[in-house]
């Protein structure tokens, strides 16, 4: 794979792979720490003639990216917690509609208003389920300033596969970390995007929302001459209002299935160390960064501990986290919340012995403060 | 020779959820008539409405058609807009949609001046969930959530659309159709940010219990309340108090619209101009 390097932080990484993925379209509002995303559009969508507006509110950043989408542009929003609150409703209509977009929220501590400039991994169960309702949400989380870029290239590529948001997951303290990267050349990213699916027969034989149980819908852009209906209500093979229950009960499967018979098109994760490992330890986003580092002082007295990392984390890689457990008895989830993603490797494992080391005062865990849990079970 | 309806009709989802006599089939025929006269290609017309009974009129006209969520018809259309600025953009929201849950949206996307028409169709009350107070309710009236009679002061959508710098502002009833579609035409093709509020009926969930059983007294209470701008204006104040003026109340055809405007930022990053300053603008504070 061709590379280049680039001396940037996440958030700026994240904001120039959703221009370089073909990204036309941001809407957004001011939010600690995610702000920079927006800063960065705002110079380089105008640059190759897209458009990137704040708008009123959080809500309003949503719906306008919601309705670029709609026309059919590849479209960006980025926030942090708080904002991910407030657009949940309209992510529900996204995923009702089959609207891809990508959303990139850089967590702080919450609730409420929490720590606005302080580092926190507590949005792993509401990235699950924005909005209410059934869906089968799709969350990626950055473990690296590379992966800030590589992984918002890859969800517009999976939200376009699948006609739905996909969420990217940065946290505070990778989203401001400064430093090298090596990421794909533009030409490589260019290469690699996959457009959305596009009817081409007579719009007398076009049903959008008609496709295979386990399909997303195929929505043709806006203006082609394929005049359809968008609706958040349940709907039909045109997108029209319905309350037909077989219809309702397929629309709301199919939802689940698109994602769930096909998990595998999106499972990602890292393994480090995990071949002869005797202690498993989980962990994401920028506490994967110390938990490699705790690792190389484990293994320097002669504890051998290997990484898990999801990179995709909904749907979570519940097989392989389960092969693992099967197999490594001591298994520690290493976290900046209360057990979020603990809970789901407790479920994927089916056992209740996990252990668990949580931090949730705005502050990083140290390596150190691995090393030390590691050593107690 | 009568006029045929049937090319815009998604003729499918014929009758209407409406209840009998509401003023919506009134207005939505209004509004086909008018982009009829117009000329504009059904495929290059955008529809976008919220939550309420004015919400289901999109998905019964034959354009590219969006039911957003409560509230935000105007937000998802900044961003249908935006998107591909040549085409025609138009709201349909209720009172509660687009002044209640909504109001900041429409404060925004009037101050924005962005080119769409919002229409706004008023009809006093949360129709479709059975008679809750709106903005617009009058004080003293029945409703669901103010049995003992409404306490709360009406906005007039008008006068918030001028406040917030809509640049075209209009309001009509829908007992003048023909009257409605030739303002309607004018707002659509307006440059710019268009409010166009609709004053209609619906005896069921506000007339009913506020001594306006049937569409017909409902309506003539809705013609009681309104009165031409030109009559209005050659009132003293204590006699407007208790009417809205109807027709073109402002049209500002001076200020810039926001696609155009954006267009200048693009040519800024593109190395094609100097940096927007406030020498740009004739307003500067």
């Amino acid at each position: 794979m061709a590379t280049r390097e680039i001396i940037s932080t996440g958030n700026e990484l994240a904001a120039i792979a959703a221009v370089d993925a073909g990204c036309m379209f941001f809407g957004g509002y001011p939010l600690t720490p995610s702000s920079e995303v927006m800063h960065v559009v705002s110079d380089l969508l105008p640059a190759v003639g897209g458009v990137a507006i704040q708008m009123e509110d959080e809500i309003g950043g949503i719906c306008a990216v919601i309705g670029a989408a709609m026309v059919g542009q590849r479209a960006l929003t980025a926030t942090s917690g708080p904002g991910m609150s407030l657009k949940a409703e309209q992510l529900g209509l996204a995923q009702m509609a089959e609207v891809p977009l990508v959303c990139v929220n850089v967590m702080r501590g919450g609730p409420s208003t929490g720590l606005p400039t302080r580092v926190s991994q507590g949005d792993i169960l509401q990235s699950k389920n924005p909005s209410h309702g059934d869906y089968k949400s799709i969350t990626f989380c950055a473990g690296s300033l590379a992966e800030c870029y590589t992984e918002v290239v890859r969800a517009f590529n999976v939200a376009d596969r699948f006609m739905q948001p996909v969420i990217v997951l940065l946290d505070e303290t990778i989203g401001h970390m400064h430093g090298k990267a090596d990421i794909p050349t533009v030409e490589e990213v260019k290469a690699g995007i996959v457009p959305r699916k596009q009817f081409t027969g007579p719009a007398e034989e076009y049903f959008p929302y008609q496709c295979e149980h386990d399909e997303p819908a195929v929505l043709n852009k806006m203006y082609t001459g394929y005049r359809y209906h968008f609706t958040g209500l349940h709907h039909d093979k045109n997108g029209f209002p319905t309350e037909e229950i077989e219809t309702c009960r397929k629309l709301i499967q199919r939802l689940e299935d698109k994602v769930a018979l096909h998990e595998d098109e999106v499972e990602s994760y890292e393994e480090f160390m995990m071949d002869d490992a005797e202690v498993m330890i989980v962990a994401y986003g920028s506490v994967s960064l110390a938990a490699k580092e705790s690792i190389r002082h484990l293994r320097a007295e002669g504890i051998k501990a290997g990484l898990f990392r999801p990179i995709t984390i909904w749907p979570s890689p519940a097989a392989k986290i389960k092969e693992y457990t099967d197999k490594i008895e001591k298994v520690v989830v290493v976290e900046l919340n209360i057990g979020q993603f603990h809970s789901e490797v407790q479920r994927a494992s089916s056992r209740l012995d996990i252990a668990g080391l949580f931090k949730v005062n705005g502050r990083a865990l140290s390596p150190h403060e691995i090393v030390a849990k590691v050593k107690e079970l | 020779m009568a006029f045929n309806y049937d090319k815009y009709l998604r003729l499918e989802k014929m009758p209407t959820l409406w209840c009998w006599g509401c003023g919506d089939g009134v207005i939505l025929k209004a509004f086909i008539r008018a982009i009829d006269k117009m000329g504009v290609n059904q495929d290059d017309v955008c529809v976008v409405s919220g939550i309420g009974c004015s919400g289901r009129f999109s998905s019964y006209v034959d354009f590219n058609t969006v039911h957003t969520t409560h509230g935000r018809t105007v937000a998802y259309a900044t961003g249908i807009k935006l998107a591909q600025p040549d085409k025609l953009v138009v709201c349909v929201a209720g009172d509660g949609d687009a002044l209640a849950i909504g109001g900041n949206h429409t404060i925004h996307g009037c101050r924005r001046n962005i080119d769409m028409t919002l229409l706004i169709i008023n009809n006093f009350i949360y129709g479709l969930t059975n008679s809750q107070t709106s903005p617009t309710t009058p004080q003293g009236m029945w409703t669901v959530s103010q049995k003992a009679g409404n306490i709360d002061p009406t906005f007039d959508t008008c006068d918030l659309a001028i406040a917030s710098g809509a640049s075209f502002v209009a309001r009509e009833t829908m007992l003048e159709p023909k009257k409605l579609e030739k303002i309607l035409i004018k707002a659509m093709q307006h440059k710019g940010f268009s409010m166009m509020e609709v004053l209609s009926n619906c005896h069921i969930n506000l007339g009913r219990k506020n001594k306006m059983v049937s569409a017909m007294e409902n309506l003539a209470w809705i013609d009681s309340i309104s009165i031409s701008k030109k009559k209005y204006d050659a009132m003293s104040e204590e006699e407007q108090l208790n009417l809205l003026p109807l027709g073109v109340l402002k049209q500002d055809l001076e200020v810039r619209e926001y696609c155009e405007m954006y267009d200048e930022i693009k040519a800024v990053h593109q190395g094609k101009r100097k940096k927007i300053t406030q020498d740009d603008f004739t307003k500067k504070i």
